[in-house]
């Protein structure tokens, strides 16, 4: 740590020396980042405050939005970890194709993933309809929808998170680990878990944080029902329209979240600059 | 310099104990092909320069890189196939890969663990180890709070947890720093004399390979260019890399002070401070040759010799002095001619006290 400090290159205090071409237009950068939320707290109905945050509505979608944002997120654990194994530790043909396939979530409008789950997993989908003959399960407009809406957004910030760290730690403790007699599937429960485990802790606070913040497709594919797919983000929506200062209330609980969030991944990112 | 004469000897070894290999294994365009046999006891190096192929080697032995060709058999059992986890082979890997969320007990108990034995068990025996390296006290120290040697005696007792019947020893001490390495080569040694099954470790440091090992590989290029007794291979250099390899003369014998009184002789003044069984080395450029008595000479260590042979190296003689001592000397051409030089020649060779390295046998 202090030898990467001690090797930084030298950096000047803004003053005189910072080119005013340069200046003025990171200020008006970093005042369009600042003054939204700047005016959230500003115009935050204080008074009314603990009201707002006290009605049932509110605790009905902060608790649906923590569980589904929880569950998505370790349902993502579950088969995105083993997946960023398999596209960092093996190689197969096409393995860039499906590397990129699992990235294009990061990238596609959340809308448009919405669509595509109705298709694959609505009562009439390509894959829903044998779940809704065989088994009785319907997944849209169901909390169920409103998790799997959530991961499919989530997760891939996840696997390109652990990819990166796998891929940053050395397979030669594998190897090692194989020598002492582990299988391929002990040397990475015992040997590169624990080795990759910040990697992972990072990339489930970021998939967590975007559960959280998921809008687009939890309202295509899961709908807009107070207290089963009603979450946060579609409760500030719709209060909007009808309620603003409880708009405001409820985006000052994601406000408040987002800089818990912020605050507990500062040593890996902050310090990492 | 044969630690076990008795096997080293031993004529052709019964086709089932110890190893018997042939290794062929393709990298792009590079292909290692080289024949390994060694009996159980026999402590083998592999010596060569970078990218000779030593590493594949070993790899392959591991089961961690693919046989292209060839056989692998251990005890009489074709490993050929078994995969790595399945073999019963132990890896001192070069920078040890001791793994960091483990402590130096769980990192040794790790191998006993994964072969089926209890948790408990498994800890035992890992305390048991250690105890035997020396390092009871460091059993609950993570390895990043390990110095460079206790680092190195783990990684050697993590290997030798799961009683393997081929222990692989990757430049087992490369990653110390000068003065850590006299003390672990001496106690490798001393682990490794011990140790009932095949040893076969690489280096690129001929010191190590002649103090370490009973036979000396030499591998360029993928392929064996010379094996034998350290001594052989030293006296015999059949290639210039080897001539250079082993441009070192050491001897044995037993320390007393400053002082190693060699099996072959005479006495050699050393600056280290040893009592007990000693090996003393000094390269031969550290040798000074005169044809008359040197007086003002501040070299503590003179001996009356005879010039057995020359050869050149380049700009440089090499001569092989025998005598009181039989030692290798080299000098410049002109040097040479100075001291005019011949096969018969009696000649007197100095070396200071600072020159020489002496260290535990």
């Amino acid at each position: 740590m202090s030898t990467q400090a001690a090797r930084k290159p030298r950096v000047r205090a803004p003053g005189p020396g910072v080119p005013l071409a340069l200046l003025l237009p990171a200020l008006l950068g970093l005042a369009f980042l600042l003054v939204p939320l700047l005016a959230l707290l500003l115009r935050a109905p204080w008074r009314s405050l603990p009201e707002q945050l006290t009605s049932p509505e509110v605790w009905e979608a902060l608790r649906l939005s923590l569980l589904c944002a929880t569950t998505a997120t370790a349902l993502s654990l579950v088969v995105g970890v083993p997946l960023a194994w398999l596209l960092a530790r093996t190689d197969f043909p096409g393995r860039g194709l499906v590397r990129a396939l699992v990235t294009l979530p990061l990238v596609l409008p959340p809308v448009v993933g919405g669509v595509a789950l109705l298709l694959a997993l609505g009562r009439n989908g390509v894959v829903g309809q044998w779940l809704d003959a065989w088994f009785g399960i319907t997944l849209p407009f169901t909390t169920a929808g409103v998790v799997l809406a959530e991961t499919f957004v989530a997760m891939p910030f996840l696997v390109i998170s652990v990819e990166g760290t796998l891929r940053a730690a050395d397979p030669r403790y594998e190897e090692a680990a194989a020598t002492l007699g582990a299988s391929r599937f002990t040397a990475f429960r015992r040997v590169t878990l624990p080795l990759v485990a910040p990697g992972i802790a990072a990339g489930a606070v970021l998939a967590w944080a975007r559960a959280l913040g998921e809008f687009g497709a939890t309202i295509t594919f899961a709908g807009n029902f107070p207290g089963r797919t009603q979450t946060m983000p579609l409760a500030v929506y719709l209060a909007l329209q009808n309620d603003p200062a409880a708009a405001i209330a409820l985006s000052l609980v994601l406000l408040a979240v987002s800089v818990a969030v912020l605050a507990g991944l500062r040593d890996r990112w902050m310090r990492a600059v | 310099m044969p630690k076990h004469p008795e096997t080293a000897n031993s004529g052709p070894v019964p086709a089932t104990a110890g190893l018997d290999a042939r290794l062929v294994v393709d990298r792009g365009s590079f292909r290692l092909d080289i024949a390994l046999n060694a009996a159980p006891g026999d402590v083998v190096a592999l010596l060569g320069p970078n990218g000779a192929g030593k590493t594949t080697a070993l790899r392959a032995l591991a089961g961690l890189a693919p046989l292209a060709a060839g056989h692998l058999r251990l005890d009489g059992t074709d490993l050929h196939r078994t995969a790595p986890e399945s073999r019963p082979v132990g890896v001192v890997f070069q920078d040890y890969l001791l793994f960091p969320h483990l402590t130096a007990l769980d990192n040794v108990a790790f191998g006993p663990r994964c072969r089926g034995a209890g948790k408990r068990e498994a800890r035992a025996g890992a305390a048991e180890w250690l105890d035997r390296m020396g390092l009871a006290e460091q059993a609950g120290t993570k390895p990043r709070h390990l110095s460079g040697g206790q680092a190195q005696r783990v990684a050697l007792a993590r290997a030798l947890a799961t009683h393997p019947r081929l222990l692989l020893l990757d430049e087992p001490l490369a990653a110390l720093d000068a003065r850590t390495r006299l003390e672990v080569r001496a106690q490798l040694r001393r682990h490794l004399a011990a140790f009932e099954a095949v040893a076969v470790l690489v280096t690129h440091d001929p010191l190590d390979a002649m103090v370490l090992a009973d036979r000396l590989v030499v591998v360029e290029r993928g392929l064996i260019v010379q094996e034998g007794a350290p001594s052989d291979i030293a006296r015999h250099p059949r290639t210039e890399y080897i001539a250079q390899l082993v441009g070192l003369n050491l001897y044995r014998g037993q320390a007393d002070g400053h002082t190693v009184r060699l099996d072959a002789g005479p006495a050699v003044s050393t600056t280290e401070d040893l009592s007990g069984p000693a090996f003393v080395a000094f390269p031969p450029g550290a040798v000074t040759l005169h044809r008359e008595r040197p007086t003002g000479s501040s070299a503590r260590n003179l001996w009356h010799c005879a010039v057995a042979g020359l050869e050149s190296h380049g700009d440089q003689i090499r001569a092989e002095l025998t005598g009181e001592l039989s030692l290798a000397a080299d000098l410049t051409t002109v040097a040479a001619a100075e001291l005019d030089l011949h096969p018969g020649a009696p000649v007197w060779a100095a070396v200071k006290a600072t020159q020489t390295h002496a260290y535990p046998a």
